[in-house]
């Protein structure tokens, strides 16, 4: 690499982490209890899970009218509509509606109703109230709503181009290396300039995806307003003339529009449904929302749009690249998809970036201290082009 | 062995490891569960000896 090349990358390596490191350090620290928010929030109670059945019940479990279960909802919040209700697929006994003042009321309430009795279960506390809750505002939009996912996500950028370069600036660095040398110099710089080496580029793959997907995810709100302004605008034009569904008013029985939607998508079990109104629906149609029984096919759900007047199947697509590269962007940022095992590797990736973050940080604080005469014959203004004199003498 | 090649090696074996892993824990359950934390702890592992070396 010529010096001029060297010093441009060293230039980007540096400006880019510097601008975004404080943040990325906040989303390590914040992310590593979130990876455990479950487990956390089984801990602290905050779980609801259904009731055991009476015997007579448990081997030939009712399963409840989905009305009835929204009429239950009703009947705790009759000041509020109905947003979404959904299922998890490992708990298939539950219902949880979300709903709210308004249909995008950012203030909702979660309601967990058993799925077998439509009998009221309890309220999950939201994002796991109480400190989970603090954390994941922390790191998902800093107490600042849409602008604070966008000023994350422009910083999740900036991480990306930090690793890019840093993989660039990776060869001149070690070109006369063995790879995973660790040294030991007079200062602690030598020894954590390798280290940062070393973590940064074996966790290359894993931190670039999780970047991205973090980047991604927070993006997730301006991608349904353009699914909304295309796709769905133009699977509703036979409602042009139509108002809008009043969100208060009676809606076709959700019993038939999901036994329909089965209907159109066999095999398929029903993930979450979206009301008349929100980013996921049309402001005429329920969105339901299909999944498969395959480990992919659970995570891309398919929609079904069924007419909130009459409870007919309207449409039925595949969801947009862009919506599907967000579905599978949440699990490969979470790391909740392979079960513990999975968990501790990541908490442990996610370590092993805090290191990386900060030894970055630390070898710029010392620049300049390892420039000794002796090993210094390229005086460079970058960090990382100081250590590369010392590493090199 | 090339220069470039020697260099390369083992960050491509690694990255196409944690590459691995990170799909075939969302294409696969039960046992690709395994494979996909051992082969996204692989590179840990890997530096933790290097470090453990030079300690």
């Amino acid at each position: 690499m010529s010096p001029a090349n060297l010093r441009r990358w060293s230039w980007i390596h540096k400006w880019s982490s510097l601008v975004c490191t404080a943040f990325m350090l906040l989303l390590c620290l914040t992310g590593l209890p979130l990876i455990y928010h479950e487990e956390l929030a089984e801990l602290t109670g905050a779980e609801v899970e259904a009731p055991v059945l009476p015997a007579a019940l448990a081997s030939h479990p009712p399963r409840a009218d989905l009305d009835q279960v929204i009429a239950v909802g009703k009947a705790r919040y009759p000041g509020k509509v109905m947003m979404f209700m959904s299922q998890e697929p490992e708990d298939p006994d539950m219902w949880f509606l979300t709903m709210g003042d308004h249909i995008d009321d950012p203030h909702f309430v979660s309601i967990g109703i058993d799925a077998r009795t439509a009998k009221f279960v309890g309220e999950p506390p939201i994002e796991g109230g109480g400190v989970l809750q603090f954390l994941y505002h922390l790191h998902v939009d800093l107490f600042a709503g849409q602008w604070g996912k966008l000023f994350l996500g422009a910083m999740g950028l900036l991480l990306l181009v930090a690793i890019v370069s840093g993989v660039v600036l990776y060869a001149p660095f070690m070109r006369k290396l063995e790879f995973g040398t660790v040294r030991h110099g007079r200062t602690g710089r030598l020894k954590w300039l390798d280290l940062h080496n070393l973590l940064g580029i074996v966790t290359l793959v894993w931190a670039l995806v999780v970047g991205a997907t973090g980047v991604m995810n927070t993006l997730a709100d301006v991608l349904l307003q353009v699914w909304q302004s295309t796709e769905v605008a133009a699977m509703v034009k036979s409602h042009a003339g139509l108002a809008p569904l009043d969100p208060k008013a009676p809606m076709a029985s959700m019993e038939q529009s999901v036994a329909n939607a089965r209907a159109a998508e066999p095999g398929m079990q029903v993930a979450f449904i979206a009301f008349p109104g929100t980013g996921f629906a049309s402001p005429h149609h329920y969105g339901v929302y299909m999944r498969g029984d395959r480990p992919l096919t659970a995570r891309l759900v398919k929609p079904v749009l069924v007419d909130a007047r009459t409870s007919q199947v309207a449409d039925q697509r595949t969801l947009p690249w862009y919506l599907t590269v967000l579905l599978l962007s949440q699990p490969l940022h979470f790391g909740d998809y392979g079960g513990a095992a999975l968990k501790l590797v990541w908490a442990l990736l996610d370590v092993a970036t805090i290191v990386v973050l900060g030894s970055g940080l630390y070898l710029w604080i010392r620049r300049g201290r390892s420039a000794q005469p002796k090993a210094a014959p390229l005086r460079a203004p970058a960090p990382a082009r100081a250590g590369s004199a010392e590493g090199s003498r | 062995m090339s220069a470039g090649r020697k260099l390369w090696r083992m960050p491509i074996v690694l990255g196409a490891a944690s590459a691995f892993g990170l799909a075939a824990g969302l294409l696969g359950d039960g046992v690709w569960d395994w494979i996909a934390a051992a082969s996204l702890a692989l590179p840990l592992a890997v530096a933790w000896r290097h470090v453990r070396k030079a300690a």
